[in-house]
């Protein structure tokens, strides 16, 4: 166990961006190349495929793949901290398409599967982007209510709900306008089911 | 609802989505329209509480950059650098009837958030400030906010064990409210007490719309 990697939660802010998204057929590609050196342990982090991404060209030289043994620290899930930024879930996107078209309270509802359905093939998509579309496939759900599901940020959860937008994937009911638009009958709707709660 | 504002989409079979009303074939058990409450209040307040008692709460994250004053839209650079904060706060949702729901945002306490609250602000039906008459002042910020905004709020005092109960217009001169603005005596845990307190606050916000249609 080497002495950077001891405390992996402090490192953090600067350790290995590691893309979760890619661990279906990249990863397995992956792993079998560096099974396949095992005596070479120390340098084999250099022999990971380029579509690897090693982001941190400066830290230490850690093989990534390399089998753990049972006396390693192991961090599961959670434990291990963030393995990807969420700037990277985003690929450096801070705002989505349009201001103002993801209220907290917008209401997504994925877009029936039509017969164009597979437009978009579904490897486009990130992980991120397919776990959304899932949540808001059997009933609208707001951008807030999606973002706490995920458990990641609002300000991230835009970003890629804009994504999908851009791809027709989702339709966008933003909120009433209320400061425009006073709506007695909704108020008087929003008194009477207060009472009936 | 035809006050709703939609985006529209052409479907693939090329029928255009409308926003969708519940008699609608294609609703599909979801809200069709949400409006939103804040709450707001100092630290301590029961702002929590009192969305948890209405509702099922639900904690929500959001990172947000700190000076969005002057900064290029399109600016990235600083992301990597620490000029992003990461602002939580509590929502939860009613749903009031069907295709209806209610969601309740409760505000960030900290004064240094005050950016997030515009954005929570935007369109809402109404906020309720909840004054703890140990630390009246700090709802001060709150009812200005809502206050310069023209956005209806109510006062809730919240009541707490072992304090003294103050009667509503006591704490209305405190603050130095408008005398139509509904102050209410309430325990922020109990489910009743907050319905009662939401249906003061829209009630409100309905005369006033009532009464003044142009002040927006």
């Amino acid at each position: 166990m080497s002495g950077p990697m001891a405390d992996p939660k402090a490192d953090v802010p600067d350790g290995p961006d590691v893309p979760v998204g890619a661990d279906g057929p990249s990863g397995a590609d992956a792993s079998p190349g560096a099974e396949a050196s095992p005596g070479a342990d120390a340098s084999s982090g250099t022999d990971a495929p380029a579509d690897v991404e090693q982001v941190d060209p400066d830290g230490p030289d850690v093989d990534l793949f390399r089998p753990r043994t049972p006396v390693d620290d192991r961090w599961f899930d959670d434990e291990a901290g963030p393995v990807v930024r969420l700037y990277s879930m985003t690929r450096g996107r801070t705002r989505p398409v349009e201001e103002g078209l993801f209220d907290l309270i917008s209401l997504i509802t994925a877009a029936e599967p039509g017969p164009d359905a597979g437009a978009v093939p579904a490897h486009v998509l990130d992980p991120e982007h397919q776990t959304l579309l899932a949540l808001c496939r059997n009933e609208p759900l707001s951008v807030a209510e999606l973002g706490s599901f995920t458990d990641l940020p609002v300000s991230v959860v835009r970003v890629l709900l804009g994504d999908l937008y851009d791809a027709d994937l989702i339709s966008v009911t933003r909120p009433v306008p209320l400061a425009e638009l006073p709506d007695e009958r909704l108020l008087r709707d929003v008194i009477n089911g207060l009472r009936a709660l | 609802m035809d006050s709703v504002r939609s985006d529209h989409h052409p479907r693939p079979d090329g029928a255009v989505s409308h926003p969708v009303s519940p008699n609608d074939p294609r609703w599909r058990g979801g809200p069709a329209v949400a409006v939103k409450i804040l709450v707001a209040g100092g630290f301590g307040a029961g702002k929590t509480t009192l969305v948890g008692s209405v509702s099922e709460i639900r904690p929500l994250r959001t990172e947000e950059e700190l000076s969005e004053l002057g900064r290029p839209v399109d600016d990235t650079s600083g992301v990597e650098a620490k000029s992003t904060t990461t602002v939580a706060m509590d929502f939860g949702r009613i749903d009031l009837r069907p295709g209806l729901a209610l969601y309740l945002f409760g505000t960030p306490g900290q004064d240094r958030f005050w950016f997030v609250w515009d954005e929570l602000a935007r369109g809402a039906l109404g906020a309720v400030v909840i004054a703890d008459t140990r630390r009246l002042a700090d709802c001060f910020p709150s009812v200005d906010f809502f206050e310069q905004r023209g956005i209806p709020f109510v006062v809730a005092v919240n009541c707490f064990d072992g304090t003294d109960r103050f009667a509503p217009d006591e704490v209305r001169d405190a603050l130095d409210l408008d005398p139509d603005i509904p102050v209410v005596l309430c325990d922020a845990r109990l489910r009743e007490d907050g319905k009662e307190l939401l249906v003061a606050l829209v009630e409100h916000a309905a005369a006033r719309r009532r009464h003044a249609p142009a002040r927006v």
